[in-house]
């Protein structure tokens, strides 16, 4: 049961994230990157992780994907855009990346059992765990994120602001 | 019966290498986005399987981090692709070489 949902999820994340790169027009591009979100989503889930399930779906999905069509469609994008080919980037960062998960998918025959469990997370609000460490262990960490929130809401209202005219018309 | 984490790096690499595919061959500034949106999904996946692999929270936590950095890195991303397209009335990249050697 368990493989059954992981392959579910895997297979249309693999393959809407092919998709994300192969579709021409970026509102189609940004509509299968909602379908993966939902479904990392749902990997989430199966891997107890639910508060993280939620924020996926609402952060991600609810805010940023609205964010990227709202863009796409204020910026009225023309959909004849051709891919431009940078081989020798490629094979230097791919070529690696490659052969590595080659390795793993060589490793994975021969593969050590789980290691023992030191904390159980499974049992219990999962919410109330990451809150519990959220705010005694990262609790610095937190605040930062915070300032980075602020950072980014300011850069953003300063980069996107048109230029106000010295003399306003009468 | 439990699955193995190396499913979970297979998953995570393919969707890692076809963001970065998408980076290296899209000429539009917000597919190239799109395609950053996929690698760092593809890291939080790796994150919270390693996760629960690990019984450890710092996983999810920093999966939170992670969700942080995204949302402002779109915030300011689109901000300066709309400041480019007021400027130059086109969002491929190839026509923005001003900073190119």
């Amino acid at each position: 049961m368990d493989h059954l949902f992981f392959g579910y999820f895997a297979g249309v994340i693999a393959l809407t994230a092919v998709l994300v790169v192969a579709f021409r027009n970026p509102v189609y591009s940004a509509l299968s990157l909602l379908i993966m979100f939902f479904h990392v989503a749902g990997l989430y889930v199966t891997l107890h992780a639910e508060f993280l399930a939620a924020v996926q779906v609402i952060v991600y999905a609810g805010a940023i994907l609205v964010l990227y069509l709202f863009v796409v469609m204020l910026l009225n994008l023309k959909t004849d855009d051709r891919y431009h080919s940078q081989w020798r980037a490629a094979a230097f960062v791919g070529g690696p990346l490659l052969i590595e998960f080659l390795v793993l998918l060589a490793g994975s025959l021969a593969a050590p059992p789980a290691a023992a469990p030191r904390v159980d997370i499974e049992t219990g609000d999962n919410t109330l765990a990451i809150g519990e460490t959220l705010f005694s262990t990262y609790l610095f960490p937190f605040e930062v994120a915070s300032l980075i929130l602020l950072v980014a809401m300011i850069g953003a209202i300063v980069l996107a602001k048109r230029e106000v005219p010295e003399t306003p018309a009468s | 019966m439990t699955i193995p984490i190396t499913y979970y790096l297979v998953l995570s690499a393919i969707v890692f290498l076809t963001g970065l595919v998408g980076v290296l061959i899209r000429r539009n500034i917000i597919a190239i986005l799109l395609s950053v949106e996929l690698m760092l999904n593809a890291t939080n996946i790796n994150f919270v399987a390693f996760s629960e692999h690990l019984h450890d929270l710092g996983g999810q936590v920093f999966v939170f981090f992670a969700l942080t950095v995204a949302a402002a890195e779109v915030a300011v991303g689109l901000a300066i692709i709309i400041a480019l397209h007021r400027a130059k009335d086109t969002i491929n990249v190839e026509q923005f070489n001003l900073l190119k050697w």
